[in-house]
């Protein structure tokens, strides 16, 4: 199908709420904004099954009785995201040939960063290699939030979690962060993309549109913060996302059939020291003495950007 | 229209299932059961049946699949062995407890510690507490006709339960018998569409599945899982009952052999049960009353009727194809002991863990059984009451 090339902000929020109010996330947490926006970009005549992986959005968007989709819901664990969506797949594709359905449904499943990164990883790359029709959404606010801020393959080096905690001799979790989006990208599915909440969010919607409405896989990397495990007041989610992307710490760019394209460009790449010093779980890289932290931090990021950079120039 | 033809166990499932068709078959390979896929994924490519089928990288996903199939409106199948069910296990709960029927095709093996290939029973009796049905099979026949039979107890609206089809990993779905099939008309007529009230793609009514539960709901949920699973005793009698009509061949909850006056008796589950009649009809040669019950139900468990069935016998042996390292006797022997409780007068009772990682079991071995319980019927000393049988030394 032919995507629109213009982008309506107000047209788009004044679509029907497809994840609704009264679900039971915090104040200031990306992972409700991620999903509002991600279904957002639905045609509004289309039907959709939403996966989810267990986690802070599961337990908090789906109490019994009280759903806050719209659409069929179905979570199953935390690691089978990507095979449960498979099977409900699959089935649609049996069910439409026996003429049992008749319409279009899309499928889209949401999971954090440990449903995704970690525990969830198998399942979500046989997924992948399998091509199901599907659209796997990573909100990675990189920790296990949802048991209390404990470290995953995404908390990025120097970050303070609970099972990763900054003390006199450990400055925090001694890894750097996975790239999963990359791995997905090796998969070779026709669409992966990396985005976060920035502006009039035109990039998370037309990256979900392409991923929804791309034939086959497609996986969306959203960068969704979390106020208790990064430790900023809810009001100031905007601009962490903001500062994640002008430092370059999370790039925003997609790969569409095996060509990279950066989404954007920062005019002056800002020092990450900017993104750090708003969080509380780098606190302990300003402290004297600590300086090294920062300069290892930032040359993570320049070595992570120049990489990006040659994929999408090369 | 029945007729013959010669069958491994593992061809007599997957020919069962192509029978019926299935939306959507989810499954990993791993010995014994792995010629199940196999021959499935050979139909799917022949244009044979209408089914999607979904090569999973794991068990735990093949579970995981045919959750999210079943959910969403589809008829789902798997095929598994030891290991593979163990890594089900979280999946399992998931399953029975998002009320989904989902037929599994169990070839039972050994666990693993150390790895064995062979049969025995701990898979599926480590995993009975999952909330599915479990069937047990002696032969291939019983394997292919149970199979045809879990549909239409586990889909029915008061059961809505996940259903487990057991057979003895190489004896019986390796080798080869000469069965009895039904014509594939008679099967899916007799098996049916699968038409459940509410799925995730019914789009009058958009359903959403796996909440999280506060305590407040929980157990309730739970208590209704429970009550199904009573239900089904007499819904698997009721749909024996139909397939007696179309196929001649009789099922209950379990099968008694030469029990009408039997003395002495032993329950076990599977392809021993041959074995073990051998052993029976030799003992009946020599005048001792010798009987045998032979468990095909076993989740759920048919206590009243075994009980009933035990009442008259002076010493009974209780034969485990399983250790539970309860340090006092396998699952079965608990089970059936247990059942035997509220009995006004009692038989003795011992208990046999047999036949690990696919220890021979031998008439010989079963003789020496029956000529231990004969001791005890005669007021002997009982011994004790948890041992193993055909270990070396």
């Amino acid at each position: 199908m032919e995507l629109e090339r213009t982008y309506h902000f107000k047209k788009t929020l004044e679509k029907k709420e497809r994840f609704a109010p009264g679900h039971r996330l915090c104040a200031g947490c990306g992972a409700g904004i991620a999903v509002r926006g991600v279904l957002r970009a639905l045609n509004e005549e289309d039907r959709a099954v939403i996966g989810n992986a267990t986690g802070c959005l599961e337990v908090s968007s789906f109490l019994y009785p009280y759903t806050a989709y719209e659409d069929s819901y179905i979570h199953t664990a935390f690691e089978s995201a990507g095979a449960s969506l498979s099977g409900v797949e699959a089935a649609y594709n049996a069910l439409k040939r026996k003429g049992k359905v008749k319409d279009t449904v899309k499928f889209i499943t949401f999971g954090g960063d440990g449903g995704t990164y970690d525990i969830g990883f198998q399942s979500l790359s046989g997924a992948m290699e399998r091509g199901h029709d599907l659209t796997y959404v990573c909100y990675d606010n990189e920790a296990y939030m949802n048991t209390g801020i404990q470290r995953s393959s995404s908390t990025p080096r120097f970050a303070s979690a609970t099972t990763s905690p900054a003390g006199s001799v450990v400055p925090g979790k001694k890894q750097n962060k996975k790239n999963l989006t990359d791995i997905i990208a090796a998969h070779n599915v026709p669409y992966v993309a990396q985005t976060t909440f920035i502006g009039n969010f035109r990039d998370l919607y037309t990256k979900a549109r392409k991923a929804i409405y791309t034939p086959g896989a497609t996986f969306l990397n959203v960068m969704a913060p979390c106020p208790r495990g990064w430790e900023y007041p809810a009001e100031m989610l905007p601009e962490i996302c903001r500062l994640a992307v002008e430092t370059c710490v999370w790039p925003l760019f997609e790969v569409e059939n095996g060509v990279w394209r950066l989404s954007y460009e920062p005019k002056k790449k800002l020092p990450v020291e900017e993104y750090l010093r708003m969080q509380g779980r780098f606190r302990h890289m300003f402290k004297p003495g600590n300086e090294w932290m920062i300069e290892a931090a930032q040359k993570s990021v320049d070595e992570n950007w120049e990489k990006l950079l040659a994929k999408c120039l090369g | 229209m029945n007729y013959n033809d010669r069958l491994s166990g593992n061809e007599a499932i997957a020919f069962a299932m192509k029978q019926i068709d299935p939306d959507v078959m989810a499954a990993f390979p791993i010995t014994p059961s792995t010629e199940i896929p196999q021959y499935f994924a050979q139909y799917v490519a022949n244009g044979e049946v209408n089914t999607e089928y979904v090569p999973v990288e794991s068990e735990h996903s093949s579970m995981s699949a045919c959750i999210g199939a079943q959910a969403a409106g589809a008829r789902a199948v798997t095929a598994t062995s030891s290991a593979g069910l163990a890594l089900m296990y979280e999946m399992m709960y998931v399953a029975s407890s998002s009320r989904l029927p989902i037929t599994l095709a169990c070839v039972n093996r050994a666990l693993t510690g150390p790895i064995n290939i062979n049969n025995d029973h701990s898979d599926s009796m480590g995993i009975r507490d999952a909330g599915w049905i479990q069937i047990y099979a002696e032969n291939n026949q019983e394997a292919y006709d149970n199979f045809l039979q879990a549909m239409p107890i586990g889909e029915h609206p008061d059961v809505r339960l996940p259903v487990m089809i057991c057979q003895d990993g190489f004896i019986t779905s390796h080798a080869l018998e000469n069965i009895t099939l039904l014509d594939t008309e008679s099967v899916k007529a007799f098996v049916g569409e699968y038409n459940p009230e509410n799925y995730l793609l019914k789009k009058e009514n958009p359903l959403a599945i796996g909440p999280y539960d506060l305590g407040c709901h929980y157990m309730e949920h739970k208590i209704q899982q429970a009550e199904s699973m009573k239900f089904a005793k007499e819904r698997i009698l009721e749909v024996a009952a139909e397939f007696e009509k179309i196929s001649g061949r009789k099922y209950g909850l379990f099968e008694e052999y030469q029990m009408e006056d039997a003395e002495v008796a032993l329950v076990l589950i599977g392809s021993s049960a041959g074995t073990a009649k051998a052993a029976v009809e030799e003992l009946r040669e020599q005048g001792v009353k010798a009987g045998l019950i032979k468990i095909r139900v076993f989740r759920p468990f048919p206590a009243e009727e075994i009980a009933e069935a035990l009442k008259n016998v002076k010493a009974v042996a209780i034969m485990d194809k399983a250790e539970s390292f309860s340090a006092q006797g396998g699952p079965l022997f608990a089970e059936v002991r247990s059942a035997l409780y509220d009995l006004e007068s009692r038989p003795k009772a011992v208990g046999y863990v047999y036949g690990l990682g696919g220890r021979d079991i031998t008439p010989q071995h079963f003789q020496g059984v029956y000529g231990r319980l004969l001791d005890i019927a005669k007021g002997g000393d009982l011994g004790p009451v948890y041992t193993h049988l055909g270990q070396r030394g």
